[in-house]
């Protein structure tokens, strides 16, 4: 069997291994349409909540509790938008989330105060994520079977230390930081480990060879092999990122919900996905922005906010959030290839 | 593929092994006993009908999986209910959540011979089935709370009540308001998917209709859970900046309710809760915040089950009533609980 011959490519320059490399111009500028599309949907939903709810909507309080709602799966989105580009699919995102934060909140843990509860979360995000690199980068496994199989076991083993018990913290430090006293400049502290993990992530993935790679895996796995790129190693990495963001998020959630429970992150998974979607992240891979899945979590957020504000119930909200998913992305469609 | 790559590097290894190591300082982390506490099983305070020993019955139990605290303490409540007696055998199933699951668990049962069967369907409607068939077999079945489709599936059922539990919230709330014109008040639902919340709301509503200066202005759904009482009361606060009473459906979400509630800093307001929690009580003992009282949905029901299937086996009434039979139907009250009789119910609150 002859292997398919592909230009070998220095992963130090800022091409990807596509078939037409002169397409990353391309590329980039489509990604800022798509990006002013994505404000454009954001720009419409304010002027309904500016419409329906003025009072209520815009205001400072409101701005800060729709940052704040989004932190925790904004943060989980920025880590499933690195494994998307990359052409994986992390499911264990919402699972990973529930046992990072009920194993950061049993009694034992608390004992260890901030840090015990800091420390776990970010530790067992991170464990999850490397079990799930191990397997897909090493055991050949397919990322969608893995991760599959990590929402199954995390969620067990979270009601398993649980017991289906809510694990109230009564660490007043960790508390204290989602009351209204831990704000800096009217930010709430959720919302800046929300904007540190996103320009970290913005960062990594357009101004690092991690990035680069990230992108090179995703748009062309043998490509990028045979421009010397370790693959599997790469993967193993974007898994534990993965994680690793989880564990932040599930801290997040601890602080906001002052509590753990192994029903946390309920549907993490799917919201994440979608966020990264309709931010223009390509599920086959090889494409995606940072700034577009947070934009995408923003959106989501806001919608809720609207609905919310304007009593409608649950059923009318989930049709409207199907059909506003569908909108965007054909928004998005049209105005990319009209350019 | 002919992808030569060793399988480990050293620093892979070094990396593993330091993770692994730190998983095991993690495993000791997950333990939730406190260094001094038994958990004192609820429902145990309460006489039994009959306290005296009889005939020997084996009494097979199936429930869901216990993913939730009000679930957890029904599975307590009905271990300990048969461990006070020395005439109960009781035989519990693993719970499970999956339809096909729990009909071949009671099947067993049946199988087993057990004398009375007491069943929490994960879903009534479907696992009519099923008891019909342990009750053809000459098994009497207790019906817990999640009702089978037709009375000839069981012996006796014994459950809460939903719209009862909206009714007398509403008018704990309505008598607190008495007097105050324009009088706004919110609910918190649970999950909107359950014909229970359905039930709840509708005898909430119906309560208020019986006060004319209360209106109802908001109601948000959240999920039964912490994460979601917090995210939807969040949402419920900023769009009503002056309400006067809010009714949350439960208590764990309510634990997520009170977390917002304090976030955003408001204390002007009285709220009841529902079912009937640990933490809930001990907030309406302190009374320093805006929890003033909860309605219950009394995990207590699994006791009481066992009992009734004890009665059943030894062919025997209930204290109190003059009938020889127990009764087909038992629709449990959800009373009120607020500062003054909080005490009596501390022991019920489940975690």
């Amino acid at each position: 069997m002859t292997q398919p011959v592909s230009p070998p490519l220095d992963s130090s320059t800022d091409k990807v291994p596509e078939a037409r490399p002169p397409a990353w111009r391309g590329l980039l500028f489509r990604a800022d349409v798509r990006t002013l599309s994505l404000l454009g949907v954001l720009a419409v939903l304010i002027l309904i909540g500016g419409v329906t709810k003025p009072d209520e909507f815009l205001d400072t309080r409101n701005l800060q509790l729709v940052l704040t709602q989004a932190s925790v799966i904004g943060v989980v989105t920025v880590g499933m938008t690195f494994v998307i580009v990359s052409g994986g699919i992390d499911l264990s995102v919402g699972a990973i989330v529930a046992l990072a934060s009920v194993w950061a909140t049993t009694v034992a843990t608390q004992e260890y105060g901030f840090a015990g509860i800091l420390f776990t979360a970010v530790i067992v995000g991170v464990g999850c994520g490397l079990v799930n690199g191990v397997l897909i980068a090493y055991g050949a496994m397919v990322p969608f079977i893995a991760t599959l199989a990590m929402l199954a076991s995390a969620r067990g083993l979270a009601l398993q230390i649980t017991d289906g018990k809510t694990q109230i913290v009564t660490v007043p430090s960790v508390l204290d930081l989602g009351e209204r006293d831990a704000y800096v400049l009217g930010i709430p502290p959720l919302v800046m480990v929300f904007a540190v993990v996103t320009v970290i992530g913005w960062l990594v993935l357009n101004r690092t060879t991690f990035g680069r790679r990230t992108v090179a895996v995703g748009g062309n796995p043998e490509a990028a092999r045979l421009a010397g790129i370790d693959v599997r190693r790469q993967r193993l990495y974007l898994y534990l990122l993965s994680g690793l963001c989880c564990g932040i998020a599930a801290f997040l959630l601890i602080v906001l919900a002052g509590s753990g429970q192994n029903t946390n992150g309920n549907l993490y998974e799917l919201d994440a996905i979608a966020a990264a979607i309709i931010g223009g992240t390509l599920l086959t891979g090889g494409r995606g922005t940072i700034v577009g899945s947070v934009l995408g979590v923003l959106i989501f957020t806001t919608i809720t906010n609207i609905f919310a504000l304007n009593n409608l119930q649950s059923d009318v909200q989930q049709i409207a959030k199907g059909a506003i998913i569908v909108a965007a992305v054909l928004v998005q469609r049209r105005t990319a290839s009209t350019t | 593929m002919p992808e030569h790559m060793p399988f480990a590097s050293r620093r892979g290894l070094l990396f593993g092994a330091a993770a692994v190591s730190a998983g095991a300082v993690l495993t000791a982390c997950t333990s939730n006993e406190p260094s001094d506490s038994k958990d004192e099983p609820a429902g145990n305070n309460q006489p039994a009908a009959d306290d005296k020993p009889g005939k020997q019955v084996t009494i097979g139990f199936a429930g869901p999986q216990a993913d939730h605290g009000w679930l957890n303490a029904i599975n307590d409540n009905a271990k300990s209910r048969a461990e006070k007696y020395s005439d109960v055998t009781l035989e519990i199933t693993e719970g499970s959540n999956d339809t096909a699951q729990q009909i071949g668990q009671i099947e067993t049962l049946i199988n087993k011979k057990v004398d009375v069967l007491v069943v929490l369907p994960a879903d009534g409607k479907a696992l009519t089935q099923v008891g019909l068939k342990a009750m053809r077999a000459g098994i009497p079945v207790v019906n817990l709370d999640r009702i089978f489709n037709t009375p000839q599936a069981y012996r006796c059922w014994i459950g809460g009540d939903n719209y009862g539990m909206g009714l007398n919230a509403g008018h704990y709330i309505g008598e607190k308001l008495k007097g105050k014109s324009g009088a706004r008040v919110i609910e918190l639902a649970g999950l909107d998917n359950l014909e229970l919340t359905k039930q709840r709301t509708q005898g909430f509503d119906d309560a208020l209709k019986n006060y004319p200066n209360i209106k109802k202005v908001a109601r948000q759904a959240a999920e039964f859970t912490v994460e979601s009482g917090q995210a939807k009361m969040a949402q419920l606060l900023q769009a009503q900046s002056k309400f006067d009473a809010l009714w949350n459906h439960d208590d764990d979400q309510g634990v997520g309710a009170l977390r917002a509630i304090e976030q955003a800093g408001r204390d002007d307001f009285l709220m009841v809760g529902g079912a009937g929690a640990l933490s809930a009580f001990q907030a309406i003992k302190q009374d320093d915040g805006v929890l003033k009282a909860t309605v219950l949905y009394p995990p207590t029901m699994a006791a009481s089950a066992i009992d009734l299937a004890r009665a059943l086996g030894q062919s025997k009434g209930i204290g109190g009533l003059a009938e020889f039979e127990i009764p087909s139907s038992l629709t449990l009250y959800s009373a009120v609980v607020d500062k003054t009789n909080v005490d009596q119910y501390m022991s019920t609150g489940f975690k």
